[in-house]
């Protein structure tokens, strides 16, 4: 998931200790119910949650947003047949539940087909019943308003193929069939599919009214079952939301109650405005970084109101594998020993909020190795620079002296460290200029190989937990597209061989969890010691900021802080 | 100077009254006591900027345009970073090291990528009086062929040098410069013959140097279209003078002191455009450095850091501030019914 707001992150449980507060700590947390939670903390339900932000997230349609500023919302506001667990430990919310299906999907065929019961009685926020034909048609539209990962991970639905050659007239024919009667909803894929899951539980697959227009709707709310609803949307002031009349709990570790009884997330405000803002009560929460000039005042003055959680993310320097200098293997290998990833960590905002890594699967990935395939020791953890390894291997390479062009957000971190970039590759023997472009631009810029960019500074996000979220979809060759926006591998990386091994991980873990996660963490450490497309710099960390009035922090390895179980009474 | 050399006053007028308006004008700047306390300021910030390698390699010995996160500097025989982890609650946030005060080590603090600053503002000033002496000069020089020309041949030329600066002006300057810049410092310019990378200070130069355009040479047209109408043009032509000679003969002396007046002030404004879009990340490219980069390194630093800010701030007061009353004393000297006041 791209996140568009680069955000550092990391992990004090603070929860337990809100949670023991709140008289849960000796209760699994999965097992209590929302509905008892909410009548044990009725003092707490209520109140006005102001959430302040520098911009708005863009469209409001669950279907086309892919900015993790509105996935957040889109927790309280909407539901699919599957969701990630909001009730528990920060490592329980990977966990997949049923939400609007009854129960977890009973699979057949060979794991290809998924057969799920739709809940009856539920009501979305315009107070039309969600029934079996909502559920076919949001997949519909899933194809017609070109999701932006419709391709990548919902083609493998039968008639997903053709729905991608003519998104207009997509029937889903035998992909998804229904049955009005028994409230059935059975989905075939072509072929198995060991994250479709997760893949479902993502706010694309969020159930939404048949009736809704094929378009995106842009500022224009659209109704959902979640226990809150949008109400109003300005992208130039404020959006709101509050309570959904028609909700009720279904499955509290689904989708529990909310506590504020109105959400508001203002825009406009800087970051450190922001900041100012959270600490003098007038917001309970900013959705930007903490500038680095606010960071110590908000961790020694203020430290009880921060929330810090490691984030499945990277951090990463992608290289065009196929375009000089990058082209030549031994030119990525030589960037790699000679950046220096605690600078990066520093720039970032200390050893606090980053993690210097070598890997492209962040460490809650099942299967990452610890290794350290460019160091300057043998050290499998990383251990510092190599420079004179790296002259040497660009001038073994034939590429010094050719001009590189860097490219980074033009936030103020993003930047440094580009600029950073830029001074390590002058210093091997390149000259290096940096493109920094705003964020709006650079993330489909650096997509597009007609644009020819040479190395860039990145972060991916995880979508959920799982290698072939970023092996796959960052260095497989299904997700590098010439000359198109949507090519999230950037670095151009496409290696049969490597694209095999992945598919046999993704088969196996349908059936041996343990080894795919093993297959996993070594493709991690091939792809890195024979192609070395990226130079992995850092895993963030999260930091919250919440007022002093704030209570009932959690957080998610997915979707980060629960907005709606945040109290403010 | 004793007394004894002092020339009788009667003398003296007597020189006076043949000097040429040059001298006299020159004589009446010099006594000027404001223009020249300017002059002075400015011919200070000249020198000190432009002895930024010597202070940086032989003072300081710092590369101010390397990243130096993890560096550690000696101060007062005691090791610290230049980037300071805080230690404190949760121990979040790196801060640069402040001003030291010590001229030769960080003397200004370092900035977020670890970089002396003060060794960069120097570096800074330089490239920033080059853009805005460069620009100016460009400027007034093609302004002022354009306006000479206009103003004297009149008719289409006139008419089609008219509208451009109709066109130009009808951009707000920075809205123009800015637009200027996004496309130009993306690809730079390739005419074929001609060729500017996206990185060159050429770039800068040329987009203020152009905006400018018409703010020069639109007043030298009036003024070259007054003068035509005068006897001694007249007669100039009437004698078959060519119109070349004209220009450069007759009109050009004419038009050199509101050149003269002008060449500062926009030196002045040539560095605060160039500080301004620069600033905006549309001037000046890392890892070059002026005034307008430092103040924007410093923005995130303001908290913490405010003299990362303050300082290339003050140096762009002082730099504008002088070439103003330079400018104005050069109006009072060169062009004193001057209507024009210098304020675009």
């Amino acid at each position: 998931m791209l996140r568009v707001r680069p955000m550092r992150r990391l992990v004090i449980v603070l929860t337990l200790i809100a949670m023991s507060l709140l008289g849960f700590a000796a209760i699994p947390p999965h097992t209590v119910g929302a509905s008892q939670r909410y009548q044990l903390q009725p003092q707490h339900v209520g109140g006005i949650l102001h959430l302040v932000a520098n911009s708005a997230g863009g469209t409001l349609d669950p279907q086309v947003n892919y900015i993790e500023q509105y996935w957040q919302l889109y927790q309280a506001t909407y539901d699919s047949l599957v969701g990630f667990q909001k009730v528990g430990s920060t490592a329980q919310s990977t966990d997949i539940v049923p939400d609007l299906a009854t129960s977890m999907p009973k699979l057949s065929h060979g794991d290809r087909t998924y057969t799920f019961t739709l809940r009856r009685g539920i009501r979305f926020s315009n107070g039309k019943a969600v029934t079996v034909n909502d559920v076919i048609a949001t997949f519909q539209r899933l194809f017609k308003v070109l999701s932006p990962n419709a391709g990548l991970w919902y083609s493998d639905i039968v008639g997903g193929p053709a729905c991608m050659k003519a998104p207009a007239t997509c029937t889903l024919k035998g992909g998804v069939v229904v049955n009005s009667v028994t409230n059935s909803v059975v989905i075939n894929l072509i072929s198995p599919d060991s994250v479709f899951l997760d893949q479902l539980a993502e706010p694309f697959c969020s159930i939404i009214p048949a009736d809704t227009p094929p378009t995106d709707q842009g500022d224009k709310p659209i109704p959902g079952t979640g226990p809150y609803m949008f109400k109003s949307y300005n992208p130039n002031s404020a959006l709101i939301l509050v309570r959904n009349p028609y909700f009720h709990i279904w499955n509290a570790v689904a989708q529990p109650n909310g506590y504020p009884s109105e959400i508001e997330e203002t825009f406009g405000a800087t970051a450190e405005s922001e900041v100012t803002e959270v600490e003098n009560g007038q917001a309970d929460w900013m959705y930007d970084f903490p500038p680095a000039d606010r960071l110590a005042e908000i961790s020694t003055k203020y430290a009880s109101e921060v929330h810090l959680n490691a984030l499945g993310a990277d951090w990463y320097v992608p290289m065009n594998m196929n375009i000089p200098p990058f082209n030549n293997l031994k030119a990525r290998q030589a960037v790699n020993y000679a950046v220096n990833k605690f600078t990066t960590v520093t720039l970032y905002g200390g050893k606090e909020l980053g993690v210097p890594t070598c890997t492209i699967l962040p460490p809650d990935v099942p299967g990452r190795l610890n290794y350290c395939a460019y160091n300057s020791t043998n050290s499998s953890t990383y251990t510092g620079p190599n420079l004179a390894k790296a002259k040497a291997l660009v001038k073994a390479s034939g590429t010094y002296g050719e001009k590189v062009g860097v490219v980074a957000i033009n936030d103020p971190v993003d930047e440094s460290v580009g600029e950073y970039i830029q001074g390590v590759l002058n210093s091997i023997g390149y000259k290096a200029t940096l493109k920094p472009l705003a964020l709006n631009i650079m993330w489909p810029y650096v997509q597009n190989s007609n644009n020819k960019v040479q190395i860039s500074v990145l972060q991916w996000y995880q979508d959920y937990p799982a290698g072939s979220d970023f092996l796959t979809v960052l260095l497989g060759c299904a997700d590098f597209h010439k000359g198109s926006d949507s090519s999230p591998n950037v670095a151009g990386m496409c290696v049969p061989s490597i694209d095999k091994l992945e598919a046999q991980a993704a088969a196996e873990e349908m059936t041996n969890a343990a080894a795919a996660n093993a297959m996993w963490g070594k493709i991690d450490k091939l792809v890195m010691t024979t192609e070395a497309p990226w130079v992995p710099l850092f895993n963030p960390v999260q930091v919250d900021f919440v007022s002093k009035r704030v209570g009932n922090y959690h957080f998610s390895l997915v979707f980060n802080m629960f907005v709606d179980q945040l109290w403010v009474k | 100077m004793s007394e004894e050399a002092l020339p009788p006053v009667s003398h003296m007028a007597t020189a006076r009254d043949s000097e040429s308006p040059w001298r006299s004008s020159l004589h009446q700047l010099r006594h000027n006591k404001a223009a020249m306390l300017a002059l002075l300021v400015f011919v200070l910030m000249v020198v000190a900027f432009l002895l930024a390698p010597v202070y940086a390699d032989n003072i300081a010995h710092e590369n101010p345009f390397a990243s130096n996160v993890q560096g550690l500097i000696n101060i007062n025989g005691k090791l610290e970073s230049v980037m300071q982890a805080n230690t404190q609650g949760l121990g979040l946030g790196v801060t640069p090291i402040g001003p030291t005060w010590h001229f030769s080590t960080y003397f200004l603090g370092a900035d977020n990528l670890g970089r002396d600053v003060f060794a960069r503002l120097l570096y800074g000033g330089r490239v920033s009086l080059l853009i805005g002496a460069s620009s100016a000069a460009m400027c007034c020089f093609v302004a002022t062929m354009m306006g000479m020309i206009a103003g004297y041949f009149g008719g289409v030329i006139d008419w089609l040098m008219s509208r451009f600066f109709d066109l130009i002006w009808a951009f707000p300057i920075y809205l123009l410069a800015i637009s200027l810049s996004v496309i130009l410092l993306t690809s730079g310019i390739d005419l074929g013959f001609v060729r500017i990378g996206p990185g060159s200070l050429l770039l800068p130069i040329l987009i203020i140097a152009a905006v400018f355009v018409p703010y020069v040479g639109r007043p030298i047209r009036g003024i070259v279209y007054s003068l035509k109408e005068r006897e001694f043009i007249q007669a100039a032509i009437g004698s078959g003078a060519s119109d070349w000679h004209i220009l450069y003969k007759e009109i050009w002396p004419n038009v050199a002191p509101t050149v003269i007046v002008f060449f500062p002030l926009m030196f002045a404004f040539d560095i605060l455009t160039e500080s301004a879009l620069s600033f905006l990340g549309v001037g000046v490219q890392a890892p070059q450095a002026s005034l307008g980069t430092i103040i924007q390194d410093g923005l995130n630093l303001l908290y913490t850091r405010p003299w990362v800010a303050i300082a290339p701030g003050i140096c762009i007061v002082i730099c504008a501030g002088a070439l103003n009353i330079l400018g104005d004393g050069a109006r009072d000297a060169f062009d004193p019914k001057a209507k024009l006041r210098g304020s675009i």
